[in-house]
């Protein structure tokens, strides 16, 4: 079974002509729990997101702020979690919502399972595509081939340090779409969002027909509006792992999830 | 090729150049596997190190260092009532504990810090575990006025308390990492996520020969100076070279300073000791290149400790600057093509050794060299008395002090806390 780009093209595609941003929510799988993890994926579908990012939990996340380590310690040292559940939330979210939905996580879980094995495996649970910001363009070659066997994109991440010449090299090698870091740090939420990001997304266009979309510190509906007045998507993380956070009984929590997410694809369906 | 400098020469970058590769690789080790907010930073530092690879202002800069401040060339001492206990063997001691800060780790300290300089940057931070790299990193910005902060895992903040106050009397910021293992890795893996906040005005000053490229190879070529002159004091000494080199390992700067030096010379054997902790079989150690398998940590690729899906696993020592489930990929390379070899020496030998030094030549060494010289014990009853081994002494054991009198119970009844 092949992976499901052309589902994901699609999805952002149609937001486009909607003339709105796409609503791009990440979570981890594994928590709070296997099961309610899985759940919190489709609270997210449901409240309105267009675009799942699953996360696969890594021990040494270096690109994360103390939210999702905190989410990724729960996912691994409580609950154990395996790549099989990974697969199987991304399984279980494409299937009840017939949305994208792709795995964002650092290189060396991938290369230790295998690049190949991970792409078919992925693929085979109706994922769209994987985000793996540790793993630069020059070092990406034997996975995007793996990717592109398997009808997966490879979402690159560009930064505001990104120089011209480096985003054209990057968004060349990239599908699915282009992830434009806000601003230059950790994931966490923020109380307002890097003035860089309107100037990179703005770079990385010149240099691709890719939409490109904006995630770190994006956590309300007014930010949201923001930044869907320049991008073509809206990347929220952080904001819905603390809404799990905080909800010690589950149902609550992933009411908070479907709230937010409803809030959210309001806002990016606004002009501030 | 050997290296014949200049004896007051102290800045000796690997003359032969055939690893790494342009894009950091060691055979299928290294790499750069970095965020790419991280890119236009280490590729900066990388044309920095280049430029003043030949630039003769930064060589005679660092020269003035090595020689003014730090105390090189460090003394070459024959320890010869230890060696009493490893089959008679001569045994010779290359005494980075004597340079400034009481470690080997000033070398690199310096030659980056010149580095920071020289691309503008005002801020510096660093990783450390036994403290010792802080402590160094803490030094030289106290000498060149920068502003340093220093992150070290909460566990090894406790065991290494005396580092502790000392990088704070220099006036760095200690930050306690308080996620993970509560150790090294998890203090690097913070640092990273302060340089990629900062990176405009921040370098960070990685502390060992791992890391993305180009800190396994620049690290490595700050320390090149240990084995350079090891070398040479051993031949007027003796007339020869030793059988063994040896020297601890744990991220591996040490021991790549002291090898390379020694890899064209392939009648002398290169003995990295990694800490077996409570035994390799236990699981509760950090020997990576005797029980790990090759996986991708802190931006390249090398052995690594970790479990079938690629979750790095939490490693143990009772060394402090050895708990590091990572390893310089060099080290990897070097492992696979046979050149060096490497055995896990267990705390209990290490603690030994570090007893007997203390008891037979009035040195005490760093938990961290103690592998060393535990590792030098038993290469030496293999040698027998014809035998000449050479041991890296690559920092003092000050800070140890306490973590070795609960070990073997030197405090009076009370004292301990």
């Amino acid at each position: 079974m092949s992976g499901t780009i052309t589902l994901l093209e699609r999805t952002l595609a149609v937001a486009r002509t909607e003339q709105r941003a796409a609503l791009v929510a990440y979570l981890p799988a594994g928590f709070p729990t296997v099961e309610g993890g899985i759940e919190a994926v489709k609270a997210a579908f449901e409240g309105g997101a267009d675009i799942v990012e699953v996360g696969l939990p890594h021990s040494d996340p270096v690109l994360d702020g103390p939210v999702i380590q905190t989410a990724d310690d729960i996912a691994l040292n409580k609950n154990h979690v395996r790549i099989a559940d990974v697969l199987r939330t991304v399984r279980e979210g494409h299937a009840a919502s017939g949305k994208p939905v792709l795995v964002m996580t650092y290189w060396n879980p991938v290369d230790r399972y295998g690049a190949e094995r991970f792409a078919a495996e992925l693929a085979d649970a109706g994922g769209a595509g994987c985000i793996l910001p540790d793993l630069p363009v020059e070092e990406s070659e034997g996975w995007r081939k793996a990717a592109q066997a398997h009808g997966l994109a490879t979402v690159f991440v560009v930064a505001p340090s990104s120089r011209d010449e480096r985003l054209a090299r990057i968004t060349s090698a990239g599908s699915g779409f282009v992830y434009a870091a806000s601003l230059m740090g950790v994931t966490g939420t923020r109380a307002s969002v890097g003035e860089q990001a309107a100037g990179l997304v703005a770079r990385t266009r010149a240099t691709t027909e890719l939409p490109v979309c904006v995630g770190l510190g994006v956590s309300n509906a007014e930010q949201a509006a923001e930044v869907a007045s320049f991008a073509d998507g809206v990347i929220v993380g952080s904001a819905f792992v603390q809404r799990l956070l905080d909800h010690e009984e589950l149902s609550e929590g992933l009411a908070a999830v479907r709230s937010l997410a409803a809030d959210l694809a309001r806002g990016v369906r606004r002009a501030p | 090729m050997s290296d014949t400098p200049d004896e007051n020469t102290y800045f000796l970058p690997d003359p032969d150049g055939a690893v790494p590769s342009p894009e950091g690789y060691f055979g299928p080790f290294g790499g750069k596997f970095i965020p790419e907010a991280l890119v236009a930073a280490v590729d900066e530092v990388a044309a920095e190190y280049e430029k003043a690879k030949t630039d003769p202002a930064f060589a005679a800069e660092l020269n003035d260092l090595m020689v003014n401040y730090a105390g090189r060339p460090s003394a070459l001492t024959e320890v010869r009532r230890f060696a009493e206990h490893a089959g008679g063997a001569r045994v010779f001691l290359k005494r980075e504990d004597l340079n400034h800060t009481g470690s080997h780790k000033i070398n690199n300290v310096l030659g980056q810090t010149l580095l920071t300089k020289r691309m503008g940057k005002t801020r510096v931070i660093a990783e450390t575990g036994a403290g010792q790299h802080g402590v160094a990193t803490a030094t030289a910005c106290a000498l060149f006025g920068l502003d340093c902060t220093i992150y070290m895992g909460e566990i090894d903040t406790r065991r290494q308390a005396l580092n502790v106050a000392r990088m704070r009397m220099l006036g760095a910021e200690v930050v306690s990492v308080t996620s993970g293992s509560r150790t090294l890795k998890d203090a690097i893996n913070e640092a990273f996520r302060d340089w990629v906040a900062n990176v405009d005005r921040t370098h960070y000053l990685f502390g060992t020969v791992a890391g993305p490229h180009p800190f396994p190879a620049l690290v490595r070529d700050f320390h090149r100076v240990i084995g350079v002159e090891a070398r040479r004091q051993l031949l007027e000494r003796t007339g020869r070279l030793p059988d063994a080199a040896v020297a601890c390992v744990g991220g591996g700067s040490n021991a790549m300073g002291l090898f390379h030096a020694f890899l064209p010379d392939t009648s002398v054997r290169l003995v990295g000791c990694e800490p077996a902790g409570h035994g390799v079989d236990t699981g509760e150690h950090a020997a990576t290149l005797t029980a790990g398998e090759p996986g991708i940590l802190h931006g390249s690729r090398s052995y690594v400790l970790q479990d079938d899906e690629g979750q790095i696993t939490e490693p143990y020592s009772i060394s402090a600057g050895l708990d590091y489930p990572g390893v310089g990929p060099e080290h990897s390379f070097l492992k696979d093509t046979g050149r060096a070899e490497y055995r896990a020496v267990t705390d209990d030998a290490a603690m030994q050794a570090l007893r007997l030094l203390s008891g037979t030549e009035g040195i005490i060494p760093a938990i961290e060299s103690a592998h060393a010289l535990a590792g030098a014990l038993e290469i030496g009853r293999d040698l027998g008395p014809e035998g000449l081994v050479l041991v890296n002494l690559s920092g003092r054991g000050d800070k140890d002090m306490d973590t070795a009198a609960r070990y073997f119970g030197l405090y009076d009844e009370g004292d301990a806390k």
